[in-house]
């Protein structure tokens, strides 16, 4: 059946947010998750808690947070009033910000893992080769870490996709700005339209599936146990 | 003459490392001791891997002192760690160039088809490292190492990771580097035969202090060291081949003034040769002896005694300014009384190539 183009836009809406996230969260979460595997400071268990906490607390208390701090009133908003700016919730980049901030241990962990995974032996064969820290990074870890950025893109990916909670609260419903896919859902199933609600939440569940499944091809998140 | 000057205090935990040597600019110099005595803490602190305080000078080039600290790529140096350590995303050619390409063109002072030809890896350059057997990895390790163009080389075991074929397999090629380049060597080991093998300078590692540094043909032979008490203690001779009998199978090699006949055909008249005596297999008379199955009878001077296993002792001779080890029982010591400067005939009856 033919979805109403408000659909449409709330797809269209979504992908664009997933992407945004997505290249947000590679950018932040890498030296993020460098740091995490080589440093010897103190602060390092304080980091690693507050980068996990998304994936404990509900994206409502999330959201909210988000938003008194975002808000007028809020820490960050009224430095943004100060400066002339918009404020950020009810704003597309409102919700960038609320999805990079969730997703953000989805991105991380594999990148710590795929990083502590190399080892500390290839970064000082490559020193003794007269190789900069800095040429190390992005001709030793970063291609053999490269599983863990293609784990970290589709998570980060895949679970913006898949947000409700923190959109809601920090987003909104505004269609074409911040009115994506698992909220047109919810207003469907409120307007008792079972049908449209059918076609996006099975399209959902496909490409959730598609996605977990070329990602188990490639490794996967869980290891089978040696035989 | 160049050289390398360390000096290192530190403490690690319970381990205290306090050593200080100097090793020649050119050939290999063995870095021997147990377990534990502070070898690789050595290396690492040498290629900056490791920090602690003291001072460390390469050929002149200040590498570490009270104010300065290079990092490791600042240095010029080579490491083949004890696992070739090859980066797996790259295949042999990505590899061997990694250091290359980071060399400035001016400080190249090898030629890269040279290096590559000389390991035997022309036919290996498009494959990837899992596709290498252990003693192929070591050799692109080596090269790799080497085509950085370093002014030291440190190995740390290089074998120790590898079977008996694979250790066959590399050890010629490290002979070679050993003769064809003037690039001093730090080689690690607790393998006594790999050092008399390849050694030309030896420095003792115990409980992380340095206990011998010198030649290693003394090294070997002194008394008051613990490899001369060694099962497998012997006495290595740098010699040249001076004549080949084809028909008996013989080589005669000579070291300064001492000539040894060995069976089996080996090297060409005029190469050098090292040959190693098991002390085990020297036996000492006080006499010519008169028709004998052993063809090396060399006069020597007994110079030392030492108490060694049970009922044996080690004795340390001079042949002129050779030293040679003979271990023998303690009975024939008194039977034949032997003191510091009686006068014998050294039985040697077996000579192997080292």
């Amino acid at each position: 059946m033919p979805l109403p183009a408000l659909d449409h836009t709330a797809i269209l809406l979504t992908l664009k947010l997933a992407t945004a996230t997505t290249l947000l969260l590679l950018l932040i979460a890498t030296p993020l998750a460098w740091w995490l595997t080589h440093t010897h400071a103190r602060l390092r268990a304080v980091v690693t808690a507050l980068v996990s906490l998304p994936l404990v607390l509900p994206p409502t208390v999330l959201g909210f947070y988000l938003l008194v701090l975002l808000g007028p009133n809020g820490l960050v908003g009224g430095w943004m009033l100060a400066l002339g700016l918009e404020t950020l919730p009810f704003t597309f980049g409102g919700l960038v910000v609320g999805s990079v901030v969730f997703s953000l241990p989805f991105a991380v962990q594999p990148l710590a893992n795929a990083f502590a995974a190399i080892g500390a032996r290839p970064l000082e064969v490559a020193a003794t080769l007269r190789a900069s820290p800095w040429d190390r990074f992005f001709s030793i870890a970063m291609p053999l870490a490269r599983p863990g950025f293609v784990t970290a893109a589709v998570l980060a990916f895949a679970h913006t996709v898949g947000e409700f909670g923190v959109v809601l609260m920090l987003g909104g419903n505004i269609p074409g700005e911040t009115r994506v896919l698992s909220v047109a859902i919810y207003d469907h199933v409120e307007a008792l339209e079972y049908a449209e609600a059918h076609v996006l939440s099975a399209g959902l569940v496909a490409f959730s599936f598609v996605v977990l499944l070329l990602l188990g091809k490639r490794g996967g998140q869980w290891q089978r146990m040696p035989a | 003459m160049s050289r390398i000057e360390a000096r290192f205090q530190s403490r690690f935990g319970a381990f205290a490392l306090d050593a200080e040597f100097r090793m020649p600019g050119r050939g290999v110099t063995a870095l021997f001791g147990p377990s534990g005595s502070g070898k690789t803490t050595l290396l690492r602190l040498i290629a900056g891997l490791a920090r602690a305080p003291g001072r460390l000078v390469v050929n002149g080039e200040v590498w570490q002192d009270e104010k300065t600290f290079l990092p490791t790529p600042r240095r010029a140096l080579g490491y083949v760690f004890q696992e070739a350590s090859l980066f797996p995303h790259l295949s042999v050619r990505g590899n061997l160039d990694y250091g290359w390409q980071r060399v400035p063109a001016g400080e190249r002072t090898l030629n890269r088809e040279d290096v590559i030809g000389w390991l035997g890896l022309d036919s290996l350059i498009d494959r990837m490292p899992h596709q290498l057997s252990g003693g192929q990895r070591q050799r692109v390790a080596l090269g790799r190492a080497l085509l950085s163009c370093p002014r030291l080389l440190l190995m740390d075991e290089p074998m120790a990771a590898l079977d008996a074929n694979a250790r066959a397999e590399i050890l010629p090629y490290l002979e070679r580097l050993h003769r064809e380049l003037a690039l001093p060597v730090l080689y690690v080991s607790h393998a006594l035969d790999e050092v008399a093998r390849l050694a030309d300078h030896l420095l003792l590692i115990e409980a992380g202090r340095i206990t011998y540094q010198g030649p290693l043909a003394q090294g070997l032979t002194r008394l008051d060291l613990p490899l001369a008490h060694r099962d497998l203690a012997a006495t290595v001779l740098d010699a040249v081949v001076v004549g080949q009998d084809a028909g008996l199978q013989l080589t005669r090699v000579a070291s300064g003034s001492v000539e040894l006949e060995l069976a089996g055909l080996h090297g060409r008249p005029g190469e050098p040769l090292r040959v190693r005596v098991a002390a085990r297999d020297v036996s000492l008379a006080l006499a010519m002896p008169q028709q004998t199955s052993i063809l090396n009878l060399l006069p020597a001077e007994v110079e030392e005694l030492a108490e060694d296993a049970p009922g044996q002792v080690l004795v340390k001779l001079a042949l002129g300014e050779r030293p040679l080890l003979a271990r023998i029982t303690r009975k024939s010591a008194q039977l034949l009384k032997l003191e510091k400067g009686v006068r014998v005939i050294a039985q040697v009856k077996s000579v192997a190539v080292a």
